[in-house]
C-alpha cells in the first residue's frame, strides 16, 4: 500500500514537471545553466543506476554475476546492438555465468 | 500533404515500435522488482517517462525506500520540464492541447520534432509521436509485466544482469565526448564510495547532487545529455549530428 502512494507521488511530480514547461514563463527555465544541470543530472543519475544494480546488495558492495553482465552489455551497446538485444544479452550473461557456479 | 508522404509522420511511427521494445523490458524488470502489474501499468501510463520509471523500480528493486525511488525519478525527469518549454515555445498549445501535450514531453517526442525543419512538420511530429510511443509503450509493458509475472524466479533468468544491462543501455546515447564520461565516472565513483555508508537508494541521490552541481560549476554543452533514449532520425553516435537537431528552439 505504501509502495502505491509512492508511486501516484511520483507520477503527480513527474506530470507537474512536464507541465511546468509549458507554463512557467521561458527566462526561468531558459537559462542554459539549469538545462546544463538537467542534463549532467541525467547522465549521473543513470551513471550510478548502473553501478547500484551492477554492484550493491543492500549496504555493501558485492562482485558477482551481475559484472558479467554489465561488461556483456557494453560490448553488445559497443557494437550498437539495439536496446532489446542489449538487456537480453545481459540477462544471458547472468543468467550464464550462474549456471557456471559464479553467484 | 498526405499523412503517408509526411516525413515526420513515418519517422514518428517507426520511433514509436523500437521504443515500444523498451516498454517490454521494463515491464518485466519491474514486475522482477517486486511491483505487481497494477503498479507497474499504472507507472506507463501516469508516468510515461522511461528513464524516470526504470529508476522508480531499480532503487526499489534495490532495497530502497519508497521516497528515495519517488526522489530518483523526480530528479531523472527534470529534463522534461526543458523539453515542456522547448515545445511551449514552437507549438504554444492552447486549452486542453496543453495538458495532453505535457504528458506526451520525452525524450523522443521532442527529439522527433526538433528534427523537422518545417512548423506543420514540427506539430505533426510530436503529436504523432506522443500518440503512437504512448499507445505501444503501455501495450508493450503489459506484455512485459504478463511475461514477466509468469517466470518465477528472476535471478535464474538473469533478470538483474537485464536491468543492469537496461541502465546503461539508456546511458549509453549520451555518453558522447569526454564530459560526459568523467560525469559517469565520478558518479559512479561517488555511488561505490556511499553505498557502505547510508541506506539503500540514497548512494543514488547522492550522484544526482554530485553530477547537478558538475554541470552547475561547469561550462560546456548546453544540452549535455539531453540526447534520447531512441534518436528518430538515426544517427547512431555522432556527436554533432545529435547536437544539430537540439539546437533550435
Amino acid at each position: 500500500m505504501e509502495l502505491w502512494i509512492w508511486i501516484l507521488v511520483a507520477c503527480a511530480v513527474a506530470y507537474a514537471t512536464k507541465l511546468a514547461g509549458y507554463f512557467v514563463p521561458g527566462k526561468l527555465l531558459k537559462s542554459p545553466r539549469m538545462t546544463r544541470v538537467a542534463g549532467t543530472m541525467t547522465i549521473g543519475l543513470l551513471a550510478s543506476l548502473t553501478v547500484v544494480n551492477a554492484t550493491a546488495a543492500g549496504q555493501s558492495v558485492v562482485l558477482d554475476a551481475r559484472l558479467g553482465a554489465l561488461a556483456v552489455a557494453a560490448v553488445a551497446l559497443w557494437l550498437r546492438a539495439p536496446f532489446l538485444v542489449v538487456v537480453l544479452s545481459g540477462a544471458a550473461a547472468a543468467a550464464g555465468l550462474r549456471m557456471l557456479g559464479w553467484s | 500533404m498526405k499523412l503517408r508522404e509526411s516525413p515526420a509522420f513515418k519517422v514518428a511511427l517507426s520511433l514509436s515500435f523500437a521504443t515500444g521494445l523498451y516498454g517490454v523490458s521494463f515491464g518485466a524488470l519491474s514486475v522482477a522488482s517486486g511491483f505487481d502489474v497494477w503498479q507497474t501499468m499504472a507507472l506507463s501510463l501516469l508516468m510515461f517517462s522511461g528513464g524516470s520509471q526504470f529508476a522508480l523500480i531499480g532503487v526499489v528493486a534495490g532495497g530502497g525506500s519508497g521516497i528515495a525511488a519517488m526522489t530518483a525519478a523526480a530528479l531523472l525527469g527534470l529534463r522534461n520540464g526543458i523539453y515542456g518549454m522547448q515545445m511551449n515555445a514552437m507549438m504554444h498549445p492552447r486549452g486542453w492541447r496543453r495538458y495532453a501535450a505535457a504528458q506526451f514531453t520525452i525524450d523522443e517526442t521532442t527529439a522527433t520534432a526538433l528534427g523537422q525543419p518545417d512548423p506543420h512538420e514540427q506539430k505533426r511530429g510530436f503529436w504523432t509521436a506522443g500518440l503512437s510511443i504512448f499507445v505501444l509503450w503501455n501495450l508493450f509493458t503489459a506484455v512485459g509485466a504478463l511475461a514477466g509475472d509468469a517466470m518465477g524466479d528472476p535471478k535464474q533468468w538473469g533478470l538483474d544482469g537485464a536491468s543492469v544491462a537496461a541502465f546503461l543501455g539508456l546511458l549509453w546515447p549520451r555518453l558522447k565526448g569526454r564530459e560526459p564520461w568523467a560525469i559517469a565516472a565520478a558518479c559512479a565513483l561517488a555511488t561505490v564510495l556511499a553505498v557502505p555508508f547510508v541506506p539503500a537508494g540514497v548512494p543514488i541521490l547522492i550522484a544526482g547532487v554530485v553530477a547537478g552541481t558538475l554541470g552547475w560549476l561547469s561550462h560546456g554543452r548546453s544540452d549535455e545529455g539531453m540526447e534520447p533514449d531512441v534518436d528518430p532520425y538515426g544517427h547512431g553516435h555522432g556527436h554533432g549530428q545529435a547536437h544539430g537537431h537540439r539546437g533550435q528552439d
